[in-house]
């Protein structure tokens, strides 16, 4: 993490409407220089609309959004120093891929033989070389995705703007690319405001999180903070799974992870017991379903075990593990 | 979808009928402008390219062409222009009655011809005053050729979405360079795509020519029309005939294959 000092945008107050729909509803938010932040959130939560926003692409309503000090809010994009990746990459299909990552430079300026050795170090940077003088078309999805990433750092902008940029790519590609991306950003040092809606994601890449709501931040913070102690049932349910359990009385959170199946043995504090109803074998864990003496189904997931169907069975936890109790 | 073999025999030799229906009188046009009987005994004794020479050296089809020819490219140019600006208002912007605008650009590729003509002639005698010329063949053609630029250019604008242009001044391009750079190359293909048809529109139009045409100046498809009952001039009618042909088809034929999946845009 970064010194909390360096503040490079600060959104203050910020709304945006369409039509009769609040996209976004005063919000409050501070990216400090050189950290890699996602905004995380359902589709329809205002996330996309406030990285937009930061672009230049949507004026808002209200409020005001500055970047390394100075209001940007109504400038056109083409003043800012920030550059995006886009959901649909949005490379030109009549350039090269060369051609592609010079652009920003070719248009500040910057002579033709610098921006040639610059734009061959980026797309050296995203592991392409050799492809520069490929149309967009022939590239696969990955590749095209890295080129988008190269045109934009190629520019070396303030910040980087990422609009769900792995959406469209296969499962395997897309956890090897959040890797990439993450070391990229370590080496670059440039801030990275990135937008999905994918919870994993958010957790393995970022510094922090800002969790979206109905066009509202519902809570900030290091992945850990979020998934470890949400701070709302939204932010429970949508970063990770939890088991909401009625017991003395009290709502108790608890994640499945955190909750031991055995037959008849208690690792924790806390203890019911139930029938085993179902064992989903999901690869590295087994996610078990317990019908418990409370009427409720609870959910551990768990190493596999020797656990059959109709089993009587004891889950315990720790109830420091719990959240949102009341 | 699968059909019996019986039904498909069947539909093949319907399209088969259906598309001889067009194209073999067409064929005996283009055979008989080489064909030396003046009278075009068929089949044809033998083959000449005297026609040929004599329709090229003929000034009222020298004229005729020059006419068509002007008409085409000034009809064309003003669709370009306006059918581009159009249907760049229509997809990037919302306003007030845009889908009625939309209509009413659209709605004279299928008005009467006849129609279009006798309004478009009254306007111009009597309602502004300008004498039939030029000047009002172009502005009545331009009244369907702005149909299919608009229509080719707003299908491949729908296609292109704005994030290109997004993309461009995100990378520090104004609104002007982002025009030069990404709109217009990425535009240009559905461009000559519809220009060439409205071309192709505006060379062999006849109807609304009848009616906005001055008493002096014939187009080529005027020519034959009024060439064709003469029987001295018949095997000029037919070179004529077989140039109209092979002009309109070409532009056509050019951008089906540029536009390939943008919409062609109506009429054929």
């Amino acid at each position: 993490m970064v010194e909390p000092a360096s503040i490079i945008v600060s959104i203050r107050n910020l709304s945006r409407s369409f039509g009769n729909v609040r996209a976004v509803d005063v919000v409050d938010l501070d990216i400090y220089a050189g950290e890699f932040l996602t905004l995380l959130g359902p589709s329809g939560s205002g996330k996309t609309t406030v990285l937009r926003m930061i672009a230049g692409f949507e004026r808002p309503d209200t409020g005001t959004i500055e970047l390394g000090g100075k209001d940007v809010s109504q400038l056109p994009p083409y003043e800012r120093d920030v550059n995006t990746v886009f959901q649909d990459y949005a490379l030109f299909p009549h350039m090269d891929v060369i051609s592609n990552i010079e652009y920003g430079l070719r248009i500040q300026g910057v002579e033709k033989g610098e921006r040639r050795a610059r734009a061959e170090k980026a797309l050296a940077q995203v592991r392409l070389e050799g492809y520069g003088s490929r149309r967009p078309a022939q590239l696969s999805g990955g590749q095209r995705q890295r080129v988008a990433l190269a045109r934009a750092l190629v520019n070396r902008p303030s910040v980087l703007l990422l609009d769900e940029p792995l959406g469209a790519l296969d499962l395997k590609l897309r956890e090897q690319m959040q890797i990439e991306l993450k070391e990229l950003q370590r080496e670059v040092g440039i801030t990275f405001v990135f937008v999905t809606h994918d919870q994993e994601e958010a957790l393995t890449m970022s510094d922090r999180i800002a969790v979206f709501n109905q066009g509202k931040i519902e809570q900030l913070g290091t992945p850990r903070e979020v998934y470890e102690n949400p701070l709302s049932p939204f932010v429970s349910e949508f970063v990770g799974q939890t088991n909401k359990i009625v017991m003395d009385g009290r709502n108790i959170n608890i994640r499945p992870e955190f909750i031991t199946i055995s037959k008849s043995r208690k690792f924790g504090d806390r203890s019911v017991i139930g029938k085993l109803h179902d064992a989903i074998f999901v690869g590295a864990t087994t996610r078990y379903l317990v019908h418990t003496e409370l009427g409720q189904t609870l959910m551990s997931t768990q190493p596999d075990g020797e656990f059959s169907v109709g089993d009587s069975v004891t889950l315990s936890w720790e109830s420091k593990k719990e959240f949102l109790v009341n | 979808m699968t059909i019996s073999k019986r039904a498909r025999y069947a539909l093949m030799a319907l399209m088969g009928v259906g598309l001889a229906f067009i194209y073999v009188p067409l064929s005996v046009v283009v055979i008989n402008s080489f064909n030396s009987s003046r009278t075009f005994s068929w089949p044809p004794s033998s083959f000449t390219t005297e026609w040929w020479s004599k329709a090229i050296s003929n000034t009222g089809v020298r004229k005729a062409l020059s006419w068509s020819l002007a008409a085409g490219f000034s009809a064309t140019l003003i669709a370009l222009l306006l059918g581009t600006s159009l249907a760049f208002a229509v997809s990037r912007y919302n306003f007030f009655g845009k889908d009625i605008i939309s209509l009413l650009v659209v709605l004279p590729i299928s008005l009467p011809g006849v129609v279009t003509g006798i309004a478009l002639s009254n306007a111009f005698n009597q309602e502004i005053g300008l004498s039939t010329g030029l000047l009002t063949i172009v502005i009545g053609h331009a009244t369907f050729c702005i149909v299919v630029v608009y229509n080719n250019a707003l299908a491949r604008l729908r296609r292109m979405g704005t994030s290109l242009q997004e993309a461009s001044m995100d990378l520090g391009a104004n609104g002007i360079t982002t025009f030069r750079l990404i709109t217009l190359p990425n535009l240009a293909s559905a461009l000559l795509a519809g220009g060439l048809l409205a071309f192709g529109l505006s060379f062999d139009e006849i109807v609304v020519t009848t009616f906005t045409a001055g008493p002096g100046i014939e187009t080529l498809p005027i020519w034959i029309y009024n060439n064709l009952f003469r029987p001295n001039q018949a095997p000029i009618v037919n070179v004529v005939a077989a140039t109209l042909v092979v002009v309109s088809v070409i532009p056509i034929y050019l951008s089906q294959r540029l536009s390939q999946d943008s919409t062609s845009g109506g009429r054929f």
